[in-house]
């Protein structure tokens, strides 16, 4: 009889593993949670009609990007979103990552900026697998082209920010999302349908 | 002195249900636990009439798991923009046709998978992306996600009919499905379904 309880409390100990086999998301518990945060906190300095300050940026991938670049061949879409390991930065390019077809049907290229330097991006993007957009790096001179813009915040991270600009380099469509909310899919998609 | 074995075998029966009664790892938040009946999670019945017919469904308006006519339901919590439903989305798939082939299992399990914060919009770029076969509900407003209690994704929820059709949780986790037979052999366990073993 004492035999059989020890065996038993043996197979408990080692059956536990299985009772909790749950893996965890991509990011762990590596997410820093920022808390509620003021929705906005910056004043735009562009606005829909005008030409769309250049920019280069240093890429992830290596190399650097120029928005003028593409001026006459594709449609642009910025993407800034605030900081690397946070809660909904986290949870937004690795869609977009899902919709490369739905940009390039509508001759677009996306472009994910953030302030956060190389090697957090490096490190960032690398969990949320193989995105197929540039991700570049406005880290210095810190969040210079999030501050032309206007979408640079008091604390020194970017907006959470969507800006369509067309070929020919003019700016059709703006959203200083609420920082705490990701900006529907759907909204993007509209923008570019109206570039048509 | 030494305690007689008795007393070890009340201590470990402690232990035992102490550590039975823990979520499982990553549970953290969800605020249900196994027995627990999930009623009040309401969802739109599908217009799509392929997918009414697999829920056991009919009419508009909305329904509860316990509608659903099969007595295990299987709920998926993902995220068009969560990397980790992504990859698995696939094994997903696979978990879905090998209850499919299965003559008995085919009319006891059903799964369904809710958008967390996803628009119906998201939902169908995340169904096309990977062809999901079984219908998927969004969640844009997270009602359904903070109900409960925010859990990372992927996330899985099991439930079973008791003798009086009242769905009950079995289990839940977060983390993905990754290998199907293994997650079906666990689901036809737990749930103490009879049918086939993959």
């Amino acid at each position: 009889m004492k035999r059989r309880w020890i065996v038993a409390a043996v197979l408990l100990v080692l059956g536990m593993p299985v009772f909790a086999f749950g893996i965890s998301d991509v990011y762990q518990k590596n997410i820093y949670d920022v808390g509620h945060l003021k929705p906005v906190d910056s004043v735009l300095k562009v606005k829909v009609g005008d030409p769309a300050p250049d920019f280069t940026l240093p890429a992830v991938a290596g190399g650097t990007v120029t928005l003028s670049a593409y001026r006459g061949k594709k449609n642009v879409v910025l993407s800034f979103v605030p900081a690397a390991w946070t809660p909904v930065c986290s949870d937004q390019w690795p869609g977009y990552n899902l919709a490369r077809k739905i940009f390039e049907n509508r001759n677009a290229v996306l472009l994910g900026i953030s302030v956060d330097n190389i090697p957090t991006l490096f490190a960032w993007t690398g969990q949320m697998g193989d995105l197929w957009f540039p991700v570049l790096s406005d880290f210095w001179p810190h969040g210079a082209v999030a501050k032309r813009y206007g979408v640079l915040r008091s604390n020194g991270v970017a907006e959470r920010a969507i800006i369509v600009i067309d070929r020919n380099g003019i700016i059709r469509y703006i959203d200083v999302h609420d920082i705490n909310e990701r900006p529907p899919l759907e909204s993007i998609v509209k923008a570019l349908d109206g570039l048509r | 002195m030494r305690r007689p074995w008795w007393k070890w075998k009340a201590v470990f029966l402690s232990v035992a249900v102490l550590l039975l009664s823990v979520p499982a790892h990553g549970t953290a938040g969800f605020p249900y636990v196994p027995g627990d009946s999930l009623e009040d999670l309401s969802l739109p019945v599908p217009a799509d009439g392929a997918y009414r017919a697999y829920l056991g469904l009919s009419g508009s308006g909305n329904f509860t798991p316990a509608d659903v006519s099969a007595p295990v339901l299987l709920i998926q919590i993902f995220s068009m923009y969560c990397p980790h439903c992504q990859r698995d989305a696939g094994n997903v798939n696979v978990f879905y046709d090998l209850v499919e082939k299965d003559p008995a299992l085919r009319k006891q399990i059903r799964i369904l998978g809710i958008g967390a914060g996803n628009s119906p919009y998201e939902v169908g770029v995340f169904r096309e992306s990977y062809g999901v076969p079984f219908p998927l509900f969004g969640d844009g407003d997270y009602r359904i996600h903070k109900k409960l209690g925010e859990v990372r994704t992927p996330f899985y929820i099991a439930l079973k009919k008791d003798g009086k059709g009242v769905p009950r949780i079995v289990f839940a986790r977060v983390g993905g499905i990754e290998k199907a037979e293994d997650f079906l052999a666990f689901l036809i366990r737990e749930t103490g379904l009879e049918g086939k073993k993959p």
